[in-house]
């Protein structure tokens, strides 16, 4: 099994149980996954792929997938920033599929990455 | 078309990728700069860029032209294209 498959595997059950379930677009998630993997890789930690990491984990910490957003993306939009997790509805087809707005807020972005806020 | 369209992208990012495969098929002229690949001072300045255009620094983000698209959104795009 490769890694991505492995991922897959076993996050499945895990995010189900908290209504989190994969998109059923397949060249959303299979895409998602190896990104998940080039982070985990990368950082040592699977950062959103979605957004710029900052490479440390105290300050990436609310963006390491599944990120502190994306229940609640998934509950008002039906479906997380990235697209890797949605609802039951979103995968039915019974809700639109809307553009997910960044939910991060900009100020916390700024400071991991030790930027100034937004203007 | 000279290269007034410029995305500025996440190499890991399916939006980014959704972006970019958009405009490769609109046969789109346009300058591709994956920030999370980059480190030190180029890093800093494409940043720096992208902020102007976009403070919440989330991508993708698409110049083009005067007009600055967050996110993958295919109208917009098209409507700015048509701009050009």
């Amino acid at each position: 099994m490769s890694r991505v498959e492995d991922l897959y595997a076993k996050l499945k059950p895990l995010m189900e149980k908290k209504g989190l379930y994969f998109n059923k677009d397949q060249d959303m998630v299979w895409p998602l996954l190896e990104s998940l993997v080039v982070n985990k890789d990368r950082y040592g930690y699977t950062a959103c792929p979605c957004r710029l990491a900052s490479g440390e984990y105290e300050k990436d910490k609310d963006i390491i997938c599944p990120c502190v957003y994306a229940a609640q993306d998934v509950e008002e939009y039906g479906s997380c920033y990235c697209g890797l997790y949605v609802s039951k509805e979103w995968n039915e087809g019974s809700i639109a599929h809307v553009h997910v707005p960044e939910r991060r807020p900009p100020e916390k972005a700024m400071a991991a990455l030790g930027l100034e806020g937004p203007a | 078309m000279d290269k007034d369209v410029k995305l500025y992208a996440l190499s890991t990012c399916v939006h980014c990728k959704n972006a970019k495969k958009f405009l490769d098929e609109k046969d789109v002229d346009y300058d591709c700069t994956y920030v999370d690949r980059l480190s030190g001072e180029e890093r800093q300045e494409a940043i720096e860029e992208v902020k102007k255009h976009n403070p919440n620094l989330s991508f993708p983000t698409l110049l083009v032209g005067d007009t600055c698209i967050v996110g993958f959104k295919k109208d917009e795009i098209e409507d700015a294209l048509e701009q050009l």
